[in-house]
């Protein structure tokens, strides 16, 4: 106590990021270890980090048990950012699991929060999901719009009630600087998402009949709307997503990857037997999500909150087509082909063509 | 003149030697194909033939089948000769084979001769032009907007397929064009008709083609569930018909449309032509009023007659999760020859813009101002129907 007493009042903060164990929240912890405002930061997790931690204290602790409570109080944490929900089962083992560590996880976590008067600010890592995805939404969802259909359950179920549970808490504390940042699907080189394992297939599946519109978080971008809501402390639901949209179509041309349209059952029965062969992972809202698509209005992440992503939706899917090997193209080469086949004068055309 | 008849059947089908015409010294192949003796052999040699692609036409048989076009016709003195030796030809398969006849100087000639007949003199660019886009769609190298919007397909695609529709077959008549705005948001509010949604993609069509503005419509949820329809549908600039979506695009400087009476204009019986339904609830206006952009009343006639809706099958409409399925004078009689529209003649009549700006910032949210402001829209439209009914000659015509 005498310790914390004599700490001057300008000392740095003190950060507590959840779920360190996944790449995003060990890179974001670490790079906020580093940044002089920050004191100290405290990551919090069930199973230790893999990778350089750099400064980072790590306490192995869950969320999920009163323990946390505790923690935030010992290390007098003014900053919680809450990073471990998680999209997918995946290794957790389950959809109970996941639910459990989601939705009581957060509970734990924000009954904590409620009770540690040295709490000023929390940012939570929402999801764009949480909109959903059907044939009657609007084409750009803005923060105050409720998904049209309510979720019945998964991820995005997971994600209202998350949502529901961090509106409350800033009901309850006031004082408290709450950030929701509702993420468009993060796209990298080294995102492993049900989506980029999705987009990383050889060959494509699609639903037949339909072109989703997509929008892309770059995972750097994720990286600086997160230090960014640290720093700027702008209460409020933000939705954060790359300028731009994209068909899936447009997407599987830019990836020059084949696609393969399947009829929206046979999808299903596809997903159902690529998650056997754990190759990669449907969830409904996922395969609703590849059906309709869906389009977020950014405005509010310029004027409030301020933040301006560095790579847009087509730079993001480039970067991340820049790690992988091509399996198509066979049109575009094609078309090389004949454009060298032609008379030098039409070449110069197509030059101007292509420039113009 | 029975030999006359034999030679457009025998050279196609023949075996690339000399026809089998009845020439005083060769037989012909009728002839041979008579003759008993050797009528064993064109066959073998045929199969023969066939195999081998063989080059020389002297060893060429006549075929069978030339034989069994017109047996009986062949004078009788020809069966005597000897069918096996027919005269030797100056004329050879190596001299005539097509491919390797023709240099490659001429083929680049005849390519470039074709190209000037197919693209004009300046084939080249177009080419080029052509190539470009090809390149630009292949490797995903375009833009859409926020609504889906493929700007190059539509205008390359879509509404090149819809424009001999619109000029040839409903040949329509478009009056008070200049009612549209050449900039800034406009809501077009029209009737809807003719079972299927014809009416909407002429508009487009049309407007596209007067203005050069891309009307951008507002489709119902169902449009957007079916596979195909809803892709193509915001491929081409539409977007859901709800608040959100038309308040945003009007404010963003969109020309959009609308067709309040939705499905009960479009699928309302042939008996009830031309008599407007109700207008929704009025969003449209309240969308206009938020936005402060004009409304521009659209009457369109000529589409009530192009699928006349005379019967309904609602129990299987139900099942199939559709509004309405149509019984029309010809489908499902005739089937998919059923599905092509009668060719009516179409009148467009763009009204004056009703301007939404002058009411104050609460206008959208008052109800009677609303429901005043809608009803002032489809008296017009019904009102200019009626007149353009007057005006025309006959349905087709």
């Amino acid at each position: 106590m005498a310790e914390r007493a004599d700490r001057p009042a300008a000392a740095g903060r003190v950060v507590l990021v959840t779920g360190v164990s996944r790449d995003v929240g060990r890179r974001f912890a670490r790079a906020a270890a580093e940044h002089p405002a920050v004191e100290r930061v405290i990551g919090v997790d069930v199973v230790p980090p893999r990778g350089d931690i750099g400064r980072m204290s790590f306490v192995r602790a869950d969320i999920r048990n009163p323990v946390i409570a505790k923690v935030i109080a010992k290390e007098d944490v003014d900053t919680v950012v809450h990073l471990s929900v998680i999209a997918t089962p995946g290794s957790t083992g389950g959809r109970t699991m996941m639910k459990e560590l989601n939705v009581i996880g957060t509970m734990q976590l924000l009954a904590a929060c409620q009770t540690a008067p040295s709490v000023r600010q929390l940012v939570v890592k929402s999801t764009t999901t949480v909109y959903g995805a059907s044939n009657q939404d609007p084409a750009m969802f803005s923060e105050s719009m409720e998904p049209r259909r309510t979720p019945y359950g998964g991820y995005a179920k997971d994600v209202a009630d998350i949502e529901g549970y961090v509106r409350g808490f800033a009901r309850r504390r006031p004082d408290v600087c709450v950030t929701t940042l509702r993420c468009a699907n993060l796209l990298g080189p080294r995102v492993a998402s049900p989506l980029a394992e999705h987009l990383r297939l050889p060959v494509i599946p699609t639903v037949l009949g339909f072109d989703p519109r997509l929008q892309f978080l770059h995972e750097r971008d994720l990286h600086a709307v997160l230090g960014h809501a640290v720093r700027a402390r702008v209460p409020g639901t933000f939705n954060v997503a790359g300028d731009g949209i994209l068909t899936l179509s447009q997407a599987a041309r830019r990836l020059q990857r084949p696609t393969v349209p399947l009829p929206g059952f046979a999808f299903g029965a596809l997903g159902g037997a690529l998650r056997r062969a754990r190759v990669a992972e449907y969830s409904p809202e996922l395969r609703s999500f590849l059906t309709f698509g869906r389009g977020v209005d950014t405005s509010r992440m310029r004027t409030e909150l301020g933040f301006e992503p560095r790579y847009s939706t087509a730079e993001t899917l480039d970067d991340f087509a820049s790690t992988l090997a091509p399996t198509g193209g066979r049109a575009e080469r094609l078309i090389t082909e004949i454009e060298r086949h032609l008379p030098t004068s039409a070449q110069q055309q197509l030059e101007e063509a292509l420039r113009g | 003149m029975a030999d006359a008849e034999i030679i457009p059947l025998n050279q196609p089908l023949g075996t690339h030697g000399r026809p089998g015409r009845g020439s005083g010294k060769a037989p012909s192949s009728a002839a041979r194909g008579l003759a008993g003796g050797s009528g064993a052999r064109p066959v073998r040699k045929k199969k023969a033939a066939g195999a081998e692609e063989s080059p020389d036409p002297i060893e060429e048989p006549p075929t069978p089948l030339a034989a069994s076009v017109d047996p009986t016709d062949e004078p009788p003195e020809d069966s005597s000769a000897n069918p096996s030796r027919p005269e030797p030809s100056p004329a050879t398969t190596k001299a005539r084979h097509p491919l390797r006849g023709i240099p490659a100087a001429d083929w680049a000639t005849a390519l470039d001769a074709a190209a000037k007949e197919v693209f004009g003199s300046e084939w080249e660019p177009q080419l080029a032009r052509f190539l470009a886009f090809l390149r630009r769609r292949v490797t995903g190298d375009y833009v859409i907007d926020d609504y889906g919007f493929d700007r190059e397909l539509a205008e390359r695609f879509l509404h090149a397929l819809l424009r001999p529709i619109k000029e040839k077959w409903f040949r329509i008549d478009v009056r008070g064009i200049e009612n549209i705005p050449s900039r800034g948001g406009a809501l077009v509010v029209s009737n809807h008709s003719g079972t299927l949604p014809v009416d909407g993609l002429m508009t487009m069509v049309t407007i596209h083609d007067h203005t050069g503005r891309a009307l951008r419509p507002l489709g119902a949820d169902l449009v957007f569930k079916m596979p195909f329809v809803g892709m193509l549908a915001r491929k081409s600039g539409a977007t859901l018909a709800c608040n959100e979506d038309a308040e945003r695009m009007l404010s963003g400087g969109e020309l959009v449309g609308v067709w309040p009476e939705g499905f009960k204009g479009i699928g309302k019986p042939y008996s009830e032509r031309y008599k407007l339904q109700r207008f929704g609830r009025g969003g449209f206006v309240s969308a206009a009023l938020r936005a402060g952009v004009p409304i521009v009343p659209l009457s369109v006639v000529g589409a009530e007659e192009i699928y006349p809706l005379v019967g309904n099958i609602p129990a299987l409409a139900k099942v199939l999760g559709l509004p309405y399925l149509p019984i029309t004078p010809f489908f499902p009689l005739l089937g998919p020859l059923g599905m092509v529209p009668l060719p009516s003649k179409w009148l467009m009549e763009f009204g004056e813009p009703i301007r939404t700006d002058s009411y104050d910032v609460g206008a959208a949210d008052d109800p009677m101002l609303v429901f005043n402001l809608t009803d002032q829209v489809r008296e017009t439209i019904q009102q200019t129907l009626y007149s353009l009914l007057m005006q025309r000659q006959s349905v087709f015509r």
